[in-house]
């Protein structure tokens, strides 16, 4: 596998600190006042240009905010957040309102240069389609900065815009999907996020369409002490199809950043989603200090017949990482997948799974879930897998492995199964292994250095969800795990 | 091309000694057969030459082609040319035995400073080795020993031998859980990798491996000490008069 020999070659190359996203990007930029209260959505909800209802509607959502306790159930442990001492508003200066590629800051995208995100819609040659174009959003801190190929989407019926731009342009779509998965008072984080989301990507794909190309949105947080509360929500209509591709990161900084987001995803009759993330938040330096507290809120809904909604995940960063996407199975046959990779090294915690809600008639649902532990770090999967007394014949199978690399880490499974139809048929298999000294001492006899063992043996490991990535992230995913785990054996 | 001398090891967990002043050398083309009941240190021997840290030397050397083996990682020894056929091949899940081989072999040509090799050379190579022992596409495609039977993972380990093209062959009871047919592939596929630039460790209980790697010298290793040598003639002897003689000797 070539993968291998880039990743030993890439790990190689780091140095001491092995998260290259680290940096800092250092352009001029403009945050509201500090705090969570009436002035501060205000004065977002202005600087956004939102209409009235959308104002109401986040201001409803702080009301309730303010009743809410936080939630501590999951396996993790941070100190207290203090809501009040975070902005929750930062923008580059330079961005006023949707741009063209050509009026993008230059440092943003040389930023976006930096971390390998392709901005520029490569003309097309005479007669030559090229492979594998991806259309972009790019938010930065709490702004969209650009997003591409939308002319070309648009002829296709597709749109593709920032949430922001959506709540302007679409308000119809939005009003009547907006919340409509995850409700304004789902969670602590879903409705800390419907008071104060900044950005994000809106999605909607047409009756019968196959949307003619991936879909991404970059995720990047560059601002001290702010917090980003990303926003998106993609629409399926009857018969159509998406992939969408999702990606973060941060800067290196010592003080602990908040990322709450929700995702919301309507799958109408015959329609698919397939949602991919890789996510790549600052983890936090080795001896745990600083990285993003990740919590965020994912949800499909099924709602058509014969609809599909399959979310893959490769999860290498965050110093908290607290998520669940999940897929309500409403419409008859349908269908959820959860495809999941979720690597802690150093001090991460992780608490991630999934939720499948059967509903209607003849459901199923796949989890496959790996978990590699090194370091320090703590890693649960927790799963639950329901199905509603009219599910009749629902199923679903759960795969649940743990790798564990080194002797301090932690690797848990929760799975709840609750069935109220008798001919629901679940299947849940668990293992937790290590890499064996059998194991490594073979690879190394056959002349495979430490380094090369544990890659091999990890992409092995994690390969049934791989598979499931669009295959340009594929690659990018198998090192970015080799890179976290960096260090981890000797 | 390798000499033991006077090695002493033990268990490193809780210092037992299984091998107490091993003497032995082996020149190039040479095929030497070492027997011995079990609990003689057969396999400690083997461990040993390869690396592996369960075990502490605590007096010795090996020299292989001259150079200190002992002070040698698992990997350098492997890159330098020193190959253990496992007598329990170990699992790698999730690894197709195709992608193992093409990592194993790239990793001992950076190793040594050599090019990758490409595609299609690497295709070529397996191709013809693989036939040679029976190996299907099928199982090329298969992660690494999960699932073999006892004889796919031989054939498997002799497959990476051939393709590894090392110096130094070590074979642990490599005749263990094969059939009489398996065994004659796999023997066959020994046979075709004998030169007289490489030498051969032949570990084995039974006389009947030796039918078809017919060695050049048969020696007895009885606790922790070889305690006879001889030619062919010594497996068949002790074929029929088993051990009892050699362990009451040491």
């Amino acid at each position: 596998m070539p993968a291998v020999q880039e990743t030993i070659d890439q790990v190689k190359a780091i140095d001491v600190d092995q998260y290259k996203y680290g940096f800092v990007t250092d352009i001029e930029s403009e945050k509201g006042a500090k705090g969570l209260s009436e002035e501060t959505i205000r004065f977002l909800s202005a600087k956004k240009n939102e209409p009235e209802w959308m104002t109401q509607w986040r201001l409803d959502a702080l009301r309730r905010f303010k009743q809410m306790d936080e939630p501590n159930w999951a396996r993790v442990s941070y100190p207290k957040i203090d809501f009040d001492d975070l902005y929750y508003w930062a923008a580059p200066k330079s961005v006023e309102g949707p741009k063209s590629l050509d009026e993008v800051d230059p440092e943003l995208l040389a930023t976006y240069e930096k971390l390998g995100i392709p901005l520029a819609e490569q003309e097309i040659l005479a007669g030559v389609e090229p492979k594998n174009r991806v259309a972009v959003d790019a938010v930065f801190d709490s702004v969209s900065v650009v997003t591409t190929f939308k002319e070309e989407l648009k002829k296709a019926g597709v749109i593709f815009c920032s949430i922001s731009e959506a709540v302007r342009e679409y308000p119809d779509l939005v009003k009547k999907y907006l919340g409509s998965v995850v409700p304004v008072t789902d969670n602590y984080y879903a409705t800390l996020n419907s008071a104060v989301f900044s950005d994000g990507s809106f999605v909607y794909i047409p009756e019968g369409v196959r949307c003619p190309m991936e879909l991404s949105t970059y995720f990047r947080i560059n601002e001290q002490n702010t917090g980003q509360f990303e926003r998106t929500l993609i629409i399926a209509e009857k018969g159509s199809y998406v992939s969408y591709l999702e990606g973060c990161t941060a800067p290196q900084r010592d003080e602990n950043q908040l990322h709450a987001a929700v995702v919301e995803l309507v799958a109408l009759d015959d329609a698919e989603i397939k949602y991919s993330t890789v996510q790549n938040w600052f983890p936090g330096d080795k001896d745990g200090k600083g990285g993003i507290y990740n919590f965020v809120t994912k949800r499909g809904d099924c709602r058509g017949k014969n609809s599909k909604i399959s979310w893959t995940q490769v999860e290498t960063g965050s110093a908290i990482t607290w998520k669940y996407p999940s897929c309500i199975l409403r419409g008859d046959n349908s269908r959820g997948e959860f495809y999941s990779i979720a690597v802690s090294n150093g001090y991460q915690q992780i608490d991630s799974g999934t939720k499948m809600i059967h509903l209607g008639k003849n459901t199923s649902s796949r989890v496959i879930s790996k978990g590699i532990s090194a370091g320090k770090s703590e890693n649960t999967y927790r799963g639950l897998i329901s199905a509603h007394r009219r599910a009749s014949n629902a199923r679903n199978f759960t795969q649940c492995d743990s790798l564990l690399i080194g002797q301090e880490c932690g690797a848990h499974t929760v799975p709840y199964i609750e069935s109220k139809n008798a001919s629901a048929q679940f299947e849940h298999e668990a293992t937790t292994s290590k890499i064996s000294d059998d194991q490594m001492f073979y690879c190394l006899q056959r002349g495979l250095s430490e380094e090369e063992a544990v890659a091999l043996i990890v992409n092995g490991f994690v390969k049934d969800v791989i598979q499931q990535l669009p295959m340009e992230f594929a690659v990018e995913a198998q090192k970015l795990i080799s890179i976290s785990l960096e260090g981890s054996v000797g | 091309m390798l000499e033991i001398k006077n090695l002493h090891a033990r268990i490193a967990e809780d210092e037992t000694e299984i091998l107490r002043g091993v003497d032995l050398t082996v020149k190039p083309g040479e095929v030497h057969a070492i027997m011995g009941p079990n609990g003689s240190g057969k396999s400690t021997l083997s461990y040993v030459l390869a690396g592996k840290d369960d075990y502490e030397i605590t007096e010795g050397e090996v020299l292989f082609n001259g150079e200190n083996m002992l002070e040698m990682e698992p990997d350098e020894r492997a890159a330098a040319g020193m190959f253990l056929a496992f007598q329990y091949p170990i699992e790698i899940p999730g690894v197709a035995t195709m992608e193992f081989l093409k990592t194993a072999m790239n990793a001992q040509r950076k190793a040594r400073g050599e090019d990758a090799l490409s595609i299609p050379d690497f295709m070529k190579r397996v191709k013809a080795a693989a036939n040679h022992l029976n190996v299907s596409m099928d199982m090329l495609k298969r992660p690494l020993n999960v699932g073999f039977s006892g004889g796919e993972k031989k054939r498997a380990e002799i497959l990476q031998m051939s393709l590894l093209e090392p110096s130094l062959c070590v074979l642990d009871e490599t005749d263990s859980g094969l059939d009489i047919d398996a065994l004659r592939v796999v023997s066959e596929g020994v046979n075709k990798l004998r030169s007289p630039d490489r030498a051969m460790v032949v570990i084995t209980h039974y006389q009947r491996l030796l039918d078809h790697i017919v060695p050049d010298v048969v020696h007895v290793l009885s606790k922790g000490k070889i305690v006879k040598s001889g030619d062919k003639d010594l497996a068949l002897e002790l074929e029929k008069n088993g051990y009892a003689d050699f362990v009451d000797a040491a």
